[in-house]
């Protein structure tokens, strides 16, 4: 062999072995990207939804309250965790009582005209003055359906998040000592917060 | 590997599966609930319900609008 071929050849080698230095280098880089990704991607980039069922109560009345309450208990024995946020007139489940003393002219005329709590709430087709929430009642009693007090005690006693919204209770003139004991108090980022991270999202 | 009854009979939605979450809780993997009910509802609820829960439906009759649900406590 003369010379000029043995350093073609050696030359070949030199580049080669340059050419897999670099390869390998990039190709390491590739791969520890690829695992990151991977990463990302079983745990959704960080963003997996929680087994959670968050719902804005906002109406008052006995029927769209007996909806929120039973999806709230069906999570529940589904496993799932449960936020309830009340709103408006969704409040009026959560009270358990009136108070006047205190209360601005205005805010005392609303109490005077919101009911005693979810044992007096009205329907919201036929109430009739009262005597629809009577005879649907009388109907869910005959078929041993809970009653709303009922639901809304087993919901807290199952660990249902229950948070009434302040801005409403001002509005409102909704205070504290009103309110069901045990009940968490918040805005609308308390209410965000579980609703960003809830598989179910619901207003009702 | 023992077998628990509950009587879910005259309850309606959703009692059913609320009274049966908490019954499963007292039971160990392995172990069977037999739960009695009326509710129109309760095939269809008591399917999702164990589908969810990673429970196994052994068996489900009906026999003069009484439904016999069989569930077996999964290992989770």
């Amino acid at each position: 062999m003369d010379k000029a071929q043995l350093e073609k050849e050696e030359i070949e080698r030199l580049v080669e072995r340059c050419v897999r230095e670099q390869v390998d280098k990039r190709l390491t880089g590739v791969e520890e990207e690829l695992r990151a990704l991977r990463g990302m991607v079983t745990r959704g980039g960080g963003n997996v939804p929680e087994d959670r069922t968050t719902i804005v109560v906002f109406s008052g009345e006995m029927d769209p309250l007996f909806g929120a309450f039973t999806i709230a208990l069906g999570s529940v024995a589904m496993g799932m965790e449960v936020s309830m946020f009340f709103t408006f007139w969704g409040l009026n489940a959560l009270r358990v009582g009136k108070k006047y003393s205190g209360k601005s002219m205005g805010e005392k005329m609303v109490a005077a005209m919101m009911p005693q709590g979810p044992a007096s709430v009205p329907t919201s087709r036929m109430n009739m003055g009262g005597a629809g929430p009577v005879f649907f009642k009388h109907l869910m009693k005959q078929r041993n359906i809970a009653t709303l007090p009922s639901m809304i005690s087993m919901a807290q006693e199952m660990g249902v998040r229950l948070v009434a919204c302040e801005t409403s209770m001002g509005v409102m003139g909704v205070t504290r000592d009103e309110l069901l004991p045990g009940v968490d108090y918040g805005g609308v980022a308390t209410y965000l917060e579980d609703a960003a991270k809830s598989k179910v999202t619901l207003f009702i | 590997m023992a077998t628990v009854e509950l009587d879910c009979k005259g309850l309606s939605c959703p009692m059913p599966i609320v009274k049966i979450s908490r019954a499963m809780k007292e039971l160990l993997a392995g172990d069977c609930l037999c739960v009695f009910a009326s509710d129109p509802s309760f095939q269809s609820d008591v399917e999702a319900w164990v589908r969810k829960m990673g429970h196994v439906l052994i068996d489900f009759k009906e026999q003069q609008g009484v439904q016999r649900a069989m569930i077996e406590k999964g290992a989770s």
